[in-house]
């Protein structure tokens, strides 16, 4: 291809946006509108999933040992756990430091009155688990090693989180099963009005010779343009809109804060800026594709 | 021009001085109506033909035939050496190239003044902008549009807008002109103008094939006459004259 065909090509497309402002306006709102939906349910989601996983990271198991234990069986059992896939961090808590802290969450002025450690023997391993829904299966292993006395979980907590998890990846599956229905649906409607709108155009291109390449590279950059600009709109009012909505919850529910941990628009954004563009990109290189693939055989 | 045999292209050489040439064409379409029936019609090289006939004699099937927008049912059909029945589909821009076309309803691209309109034919053969810039111009003078290069279609008259698709038709210097009722929309001081232009073209060696309905324009002309009725070619004469339908 001649480097001046090149160029007119690419203006061509550049050019076409503003041809048919109709179809073009038509098919931004389109891809914009499934964008900004699928934005501000990642958006969502994933803020639900940070918020369940620091959940489960703060889901520990306690492992308590026989009295007398040699402290070496102790070292050994602790090499035993930290072993185990499921086990993200494992901490020795002395019996000194669970006195600590007992009498920092509970007691604070009352516990001048103790002068021994009435948590003697009560020295013990704090797991933590990558995954809360291997809880029952470490602690019947826990369970099962010679020198463990006791084993403290929360059963409760770690099944719900369990059934949030699950609940989440369905919820998930199914608005974006809707999404893309929902997508393809009004994408196929707008790419009906272009056809209309091409037809006569690319009838006239074939018949003076051009190869469906000629015909087919103009719309395709007007139509990766359309998805660029219609991706990079939504992404726009998404970022001013969580900015927002953080601010006031920050505001408002200052205390929400404290419990649960939300997603910076960064940390969002990492994710959604390069997957909105690309399905934007690529949704507007097929629809030109499939467009004007339909009258190439003229 | 080359007629000799191109593998690549499916070019097969014929008669030396044969440009068109249908053997026993057939073409029915999908409903099982016949468009043609053993069409027999040869066409050498600088002819200027008219085909006459009604609506539903088969002439616009005829002219897609030759531009290879339909397919032939049965038969054999050859336009520049191209074996139409089997020519690529990736071959088709490049023979297509060779011929210049010009519709009853302009089909001039709306959005792009008179000179874009004609330079666009020269970008899909990929001339450079010097020679585009040297084209354009003087096919514009030869068809009298050279001070309106600037319009838009809609602000031209029929007749002009009938020009400038001559002219898109004619930059490429294509070795063939079709011309499908290039009168049908035009006032008879227009419809003169172009069939003029349309004779100083074939007097500079393109052949012309006219599809028309226009009696006076086939009677004063006095060239050759191909009447077509109900998809079969019922006279073929040199000098020939409109056969009115009985």
């Amino acid at each position: 291809m001649r480097i001046n065909t090149l160029f007119y090509t690419i203006r061509q497309g550049f050019r076409n946006i503003f041809r048919n402002k109709l179809f073009t306006l038509a098919s931004i709102a389109t891809i914009s509108s499934c964008l900004f939906l699928f934005g501000l349910f990642y958006a969502i989601i994933t803020n639900f999933q940070s918020v369940v996983k620091n959940a489960e990271q703060n889901i520990g198991v306690s492992v308590f040992f026989d009295e007398e234990l040699e402290d070496s069986r102790i070292e050994e059992i602790g090499r035993m756990i930290s072993k185990r896939t499921e086990v993200a961090s494992i901490h020795f808590v002395t019996a000194d430091e669970a006195w600590e802290s007992f009498k920092t969450d509970y007691l604070r002025e009352y516990a001048d009155g103790f002068t021994e450690n009435p948590l003697e023997g009560s020295e013990h391993y704090e797991i933590y688990l990558s995954d809360v829904s291997m809880q029952s299966a470490l602690v019947t292993y826990l369970e099962s090693i010679s020198g463990v006395r006791k084993v403290n979980r929360s059963e409760i907590t770690a099944t719900t989180l369990t059934g949030v998890n699950a609940l989440i990846a369905y919820v998930s599956v199914g608005i974006i099963i809707i999404l893309l229905a929902v997508s393809i649906f009004l994408i196929s409607n707008t790419v009906t009005i272009g056809i209309s709108v091409r037809k006569e155009e690319i009838n006239i291109m074939k018949y003076i010779g051009a190869t469906d390449f000629f015909v087919r590279s103009p719309f395709v950059i007007e139509g990766m343009l359309i998805g660029l600009i219609g991706a990079a709109i939504p992404l726009g009012l998404i970022y001013v809109l969580y900015n927002v909505v953080m601010e006031y919850i920050l505001e408002r529910f200052a205390v929400l804060t404290r419990l649960l941990s939300f997603l910076t628009v960064q940390e969002i954004f990492n994710v959604l800026l390069p997957v909105s563009l690309g399905i934007g990109v690529g949704i507007g290189f097929l629809g030109s594709i499939v467009t004007v693939r339909k009258h190439l055989r003229v | 021009m080359d007629m000799s045999v191109n593998k690549k292209s499916k070019k097969t050489a014929t008669d030396s001085n044969e440009i068109i040439s249908l053997n026993n064409v057939s073409k029915a379409y999908s409903t099982g109506a016949p468009a043609l029936k053993d069409i027999d019609l040869h066409i050498n090289k600088g002819e200027f033909v008219f085909i006459v006939g009604d609506s539903g004699s088969g002439k616009s099937t005829l002219i897609k035939l030759l531009l290879r927008e339909l397919t032939i049912t049965s038969g054999e059909i050859r336009v520049m050496g191209y074996d139409l029945t089997r020519i690529r589909h990736r071959k088709i821009p490049k023979f297509r190239r060779n011929i210049g076309i010009v519709f009853q309803d302009f089909r001039l691209l709306k959005d792009r003044n008179v000179y874009e309109n004609v330079a666009f034919a020269q970008r899909i053969i990929q001339k450079s902008n010097k020679e585009i810039r040297k084209n354009v111009p003087s096919i514009l003078a030869t068809v009298g549009l050279a001070g309106k290069y600037k319009a838009k279609p809609k602000q031209l008259s029929g007749g002009e807008q009938q020009r400038v698709a001559l002219a898109r038709a004619l930059v490429n210097k294509p070795a063939i002109l079709l011309a499908d009722e290039p009168t049908g929309n035009l006032d008879p001081k227009n419809s003169w103008e172009i069939m003029k232009l349309l004779e100083q073209i074939n007097e500079n060696g393109t052949t012309v094939l006219v599809v028309t309905h226009n009696r006076e324009v086939v009677n004063s002309m006095q060239k050759r006459v191909v009447t077509l009725k109900k998809g079969v070619i019922v006279s073929d004469e040199e000098k020939g004259g409109y056969i009115d339908e009985d």
